[in-house]
């Protein structure tokens, strides 16, 4: 791995180098810096011109001197060495090794940076993935290939909800396709299985706690499927210009797993708003111009290139599925971190406060959370038949009591019409106990179909009005769980009295 | 290949002296012209020559170029960038800079590696061609001399270029198998012709990405895009050769939308082009449009579909130039005499790549970070787009639907504001009505389409209730948004029943007629006349209830009323042949409410 060396720079101020450039040395290519203490640091070329090479470095630039300084031009990007060794094992944000053990053992190496992936090469992802979780299976769909991210803020339990999720993350094999699957040997039923050769967890953590890494591979190790994990960790206290790389590098295993393995690979990664401020930390060393809040202007770009590394392709029968954990800085879902990540990811989980200080968990915030998969993950031969208007009745709904709650702040909830009092009470059932469930309970999709129909069932039928009357009368539970506030025929307007012959029937 | 432009006679060849992402920099090229296409270094990327000065030519790379060094050469081809047009064009996948991805998927497999090249148009395959001239027959810019079968669906019509010199047949190919390099018309010139004009037409021609294909003349937009979406077609409709923009923040329905109005638009010809967003979307387009079937063809839509896709992961100097490739292909079917529809999904990511791009040149920035010349390059986009009257002297037309990602939802941003400017139709996405999964989630208050007044004679061949009722329904649903105001301080108890009346039809407006499932049979697409007839049902009913109510009827009789909901369900009850059913209803409504007058009423006259 030696390349050519060369002694001396011209600048250095923060994590940005500047060498002058004697030898050939291509854009992007990496390249090691050797300070007094003679530590190799290393970076990737920014800008090369005749003169000089402009040098990110990904730690510190601490103790690196204009004179003493050796750079050596590797000539080749960042690479991660790849192989069924990088199951089990732990690296550094880097990619090298961090758990005492040696390298692993192969000769496959892949640049960390990927490819972009052709549009017409990928499978669109179809399969359901059950959580166990109703707030997501219900009505923000897991598919596998999808990438979905968690909106959460500080002290919210994303974290747990992120291992749950992993922990109970099950194929349900579409009824007709029961059979072939078996058959063919070819699709995991069960990602949780200790058995199962074919899927594999990568976790990349960016400048989170100890005891954050921690707690995931804990949950991992309970789990039993330790042994299935590659994690690659830049905990809070490594250089933070490292974290700028660990995406790049479990993303970089993640695709090997899958696409050269066949595995299912589940990509967990948080916290993304360090890796973002990592990169807005870079720029402004640079001088860039700014666009939002201090973060560069490609910071779409930036994220895309690593959230597009989700999906399925042809030719191989693995996939990537991703969940990004951020944290919203002050709960702001318009702040650039989470607004551009929602415009690149198929959807988002998002967690809301105020449904956690009620003590509801997962408190996944019903209404601004969306899986743009869903609509062809589920329905006839995927999950259930009435899941799609089920899932779209809860919403509008759920949607109507947020309108209700805002009017009985101001009016009280003793002035509401009946009907509204009806849409309170089904707000406060739906998230007591649909959206609420254990951290170790793990619904059936029937179940948790089955519940989001007892909920309805508090509201008068003629709300119903995006589910067709042969579904109703299907699944509607025949006894109503409630009767209080009497006959309501419609919205806003005072009880219609018996006399008055009220229609429900 | 014949069909090409001449080439310049010797390549340029220059010497890299600095990479900084996808901004290059290279000495040697002083004799190349701005806006000319070059081979950037030894894996020969392709690239655009964006800035001359003393110091060298600036270079925007549209590949990868990780790993590229100074001293690397740089070809230029003394051409500018070009798109290869002919037959073929249909039913592809192509990048922003027009490279097959079908075909660089064979060679580079599911990854895009940096270099690869494909043919634009399979130059082995033969095309049936019938000529349309003899010869001594005038031909000059425009002039139809040919056609191919393209698809079952689509005849490929072979012009004279608009670059043809003007003058008379000298040769015509039989009618016969040809491929796109055959000559197929050669011109003799008119004596007083310019020189340095084509005088051989192949099937296919090139034509520079930056240029708008000229039209003899622009036509008023005063025919529907019909799109099938009643909250569109009615409400805020479309012209044919118009310009409209989507804005909406995330999630709340762009990309549906656009897919929506790309499958059942009556446009002939599609050109999808996702420019910096998710690969899945556009997978998720090439895999359902074959199977979809055009209600009005019986055809598969993908028949008529052009897709381009530079998705964001793609390299982002492709992106700024994918929306130029779209509309270039847009403009050549419309030369043909086609109904071109444009969906360009997101303006906003490729304005994003403007920035930067502008940033890697050290341009001074305006408004957030975006140059300067944003306006003025969305204009140029969205003036390519126009119903006109071509050279050959048929009409065509090129509508854009621009979808507009807003960074937080916000419309003040620039990218919207300017788009503003230059489009005539605005359709706001609304993220509260997303979040109750209203789909089309498009706000009825703040959208806006200012071609209304241009098609009322068209539809009033369709249906002449179609102005009145649209102007109604739009008052009723500002009256209900201002009622709204005040039942959130008051709740709706203590408003008169007259404006109650509002609230009740205003709702059955919401789900009855605005909102449309894509996944319904029978709703996904509605026809025009369904569509008026169904509005017309809800306002008989305001119009009736209101009457009613005023001669003495108790408004929750008219609430209990089973027509009420009976009138949400109509849109996917009723099929868009039996259109009968619907005026059924209509009449039911008036022996409804008759009734109600004769027991009620009776008690006012009393």
């Amino acid at each position: 791995m030696r390349g050519l060396e060369h002694r001396g720079l011209e600048r250095a101020e923060g994590p940005i180098v500047v060498a002058p450039r004697r030898e050939r040395a291509g854009y992007g290519e990496l390249v090691a810096v050797y300070g007094r203490d003679g530590e190799p640091r290393l970076g990737r070329i920014l800008d090369a011109s005749d003169r000089r090479a402009a040098i990110q470095l990904f730690s510190g630039s601490a103790g690196v001197s204009l004179e003493d300084a050796r750079v050596e031009y590797l000539g080749r990007p960042l690479t991660l060495r790849v192989g069924e060794g990088l199951l089990g094992r732990v690296f550094d944000g880097l990619g090298r090794p961090a758990d005492g053990y040696p390298d692993i053992i192969s000769s496959e190496k892949r640049d960390v940076n990927g490819r972009p992936l052709n549009p017409a090469a990928r499978r669109y992802p179809r399969d359901f993935i059950q959580t166990g979780i109703s707030a997501i299976d219900g009505m923000n769909t897991l598919i596998r290939g999808q990438k979905l991210p968690i909106f959460s803020g500080n002290g919210l339990p994303h974290n747990r909800l992120a291992a749950q999720i992993v922990r109970q993350a099950r194929i349900i094999p579409k009824t007709e396709d029961r059979a072939a699957s078996r058959g063919a040997g070819e699709l995991a039923e069960n990602q949780g299985g200790t058995e199962d050769e074919s899927f594999a967890i990568v976790f990349a953590g960016m400048g989170i706690k100890n005891d954050v890494a921690r707690f995931f591979i804990d949950s991992f190790e309970r789990s039993g499927v330790l042994s299935r994990v590659v994690a690659f960790l830049s905990l809070a206290d490594a250089p933070t210009i490292e974290r700028l790389v660990t995406p790049k590098c479990a993303l970089t295993a993640a695709e090997y797993l899958a696409f050269e393995r066949g595995m299912h690979v589940l990509v967990v990664m948080t916290d993304m708003t360090n890796y973002c401020e990592a990169l807005r930390e870079v720029s402004a060393a640079l001088g860039e111009v700014p666009s939002r809040k201090g973060y560069p202007g490609y910071l779409y770009s930036d994220l895309a290139a690593l959230y597009e590394r989700a999906g399925r392709i042809e030719g191989s029968p693995g996939s990537i599925t991703q969940i990004p954990i951020l944290s919203m800085p002050n709960d702001d879902i318009s702040h650039p971190i989470p607004d551009l990540t929602g415009y690149i990811t198929e959807g988002q989980i998002v967690l809301d406060r105020e449904l956690f200080q009620k003590g509801v968990y997962p408190p996944v915030a019903g209404l601004p959370s969306l899986s743009r998969l869903m609509k062809d993950g589920i329905g006839p031969g995927m999950t259930r038949d009435d899941h799609r208007d089920l899932a779209s009745q809860l919403f509008a709904a759920y949607a109507r009591v947020r309108s209700v709650r805002n009017l009985a702040a101001i009016i009280g909830e003793e002035e509401l019409s009946p009907l509204d009092k009806r849409y309170l009470r089904f707000g406060e059932r739906f998230e007591a106990e649909f959206l609420a469930q254990g951290e170790d309970e793990n619904r059936s999709i029937e179940q948790t179909l089955d519940l989001g129909w007892q909920m309805l069932a508090y509201l008068p039928r003629e709300e119903l009005v995006r589910l067709s009357p042969t579904m109703i009368e299907e699944h509607l539970p025949k006894n109503p769980r409630e009767k209080e506030g009497g006959h309501v025929s419609f919205e806003g307007l005072a009880p219609v009295t018996r006399q008055g012959g009220a229609t429900e029937a | 290949m014949s069909g090409a432009p001449q080439r310049a006679a010797t390549p340029l060849v220059g010497r890299i002296t600095r990479v900084a992402g996808p901004v290059v920099v290279a000495e040697g090229l002083g004799a190349a012209g701005l806006y000319d296409l070059v081979e950037v270094g030894e894996a020969r990327l392709v690239g655009e020559i964006i800035r001359v000065d003393s110091g060298g030519a600036t270079i925007q790379v549209y590949e990868e170029n990780t790993g590229m060094r100074p001293g690397e050469p740089v070809i230029s081809l003394g051409r500018p960038l070009s798109a290869l047009l002919g037959p073929g064009l249909l039913g592809s996948i192509y990048d922003g800079i027009q490279r097959p991805l079908v075909e660089l998927k064979a060679v580079s497999g599911a990854f895009l590696e940096p270099g690869v090249k494909g043919e634009r148009l399979d130059p082995e395959r033969s095309w049936r061609f019938e000529p349309a001239l003899r010869p001594g027959d005038p031909v000059g810019p425009g002039s139809l001399v040919g056609r191919v079968r393209e698809t079952e669906l689509v005849e490929h019509r072979i012009l004279a270029p608009p670059d043809a010199a003007r003058g008379h047949v000298a040769f015509v190919a039989e009618a016969g198998e040809y491929r796109i390099s055959d000559v197929v018309v050669r011109i003799e010139p008119d004596r007083d012709a310019a020189g340095g004009l084509r005088t051989e037409i192949a099937l296919a021609q090139e034509w520079p990405l930056r240029r708008p294909r000229p039209v003899a003349r622009r036509l008023a937009p005063d025919e529907p895009l019909i799109t099938g979406l009643r909250v569109i077609d009615v409400l805020f409709p479309l012209s044919k050769g118009g310009a409209a923009a989507v804005p909406g923040g995330f999630g709340t329905g762009k990309t549906m939308t656009q897919h929506a109005i790309a499958k059942w638009c009556d446009a002939d010809i599609i050109v999808y082009v996702g420019c910096g967003e998710r690969g899945n979307e556009m997978t998720d387009v090439l895999v359902e449009f074959p199977k979809l079937v055009d209600p009005r063809s019986g055809r598969s839509l993908m028949e008529r579909t052009i897709l381009i896709a530079n998705t964001s992961n793609m390299p982002v100097a492709a992106r700024e130039v994918s929306i130029y490739t779209g509309i270039t292909l847009a403009e050549y079917y419309r030369d043909m005499g086609y109904a071109v529809a444009v969906m360009a999904d997101s303006t906003s990511r490729w304005a994003e790549a403007l920035r930067e791009l502008s940033g890697r040149l050290e341009e001074m920035p305006a408004e957030e970070g975006f140059p300067a010349y944003l306006p003025s390059r969305l204009a140029e986009f969205y003036e390519r787009g126009g119903r006109v009257e071509t050279l050959g002297g048929g009409i065509g037309s090129v509508s854009i639907i621009g979808a507009v990602s807003p960074p937080g939802g916000d419309f003040s941003e620039p990218v919207t504001q300017h788009t503003k400017r230059f489009i005539r139709c605005f359709w706001a996405l609304d993220r509260e009505l997303a979040n109750a999964r209203h789909y089309p989630a498009i706000s009825w208050t703040d959208s806006y389409s200012e071609y209304a007044e241009e098609l009322g004679s068209w539809w009033d061949r369709v249906d002449p209730d179609w102005r009145k009722v649209r102007v109604r329904a739009l008052e009723l649903l500002k009256r209900e948004q201002k009622l709204q105001d005040i039942v959130r301080l008051i709740g709706p108890d203590a408003l008169p029943d007259e404006q109650r009346l509002v609230l009740i039809v205003a709702e059955m407006l919401k789900a009855g007629f605005l909102q449309q499932s894509s996944f319904d049979e029978v709703d996904k697409y509605c026809a025009p006349t369904k569509e008026v007839l169904l509005l017309r049902a809800i306002m008989e009913f305001h119009r009736r209830a209101l009457a009613s109510i005023k001669s003495g009827t108790p408004l929750p009789r008219i609430v209990e009323l089973p027509l009420r909901e009976r009138l949400s369900r109509l849109k996917s009850e009723v099929p868009n042949e039996r259109p009968e059913d619907i005026r059924a209803v209509e009449r039911e409504i008036g022996a409804a409410f008759d009734e109600l007058d004769r027991l009620y009423g009776k008690e006012v006259l009393r």
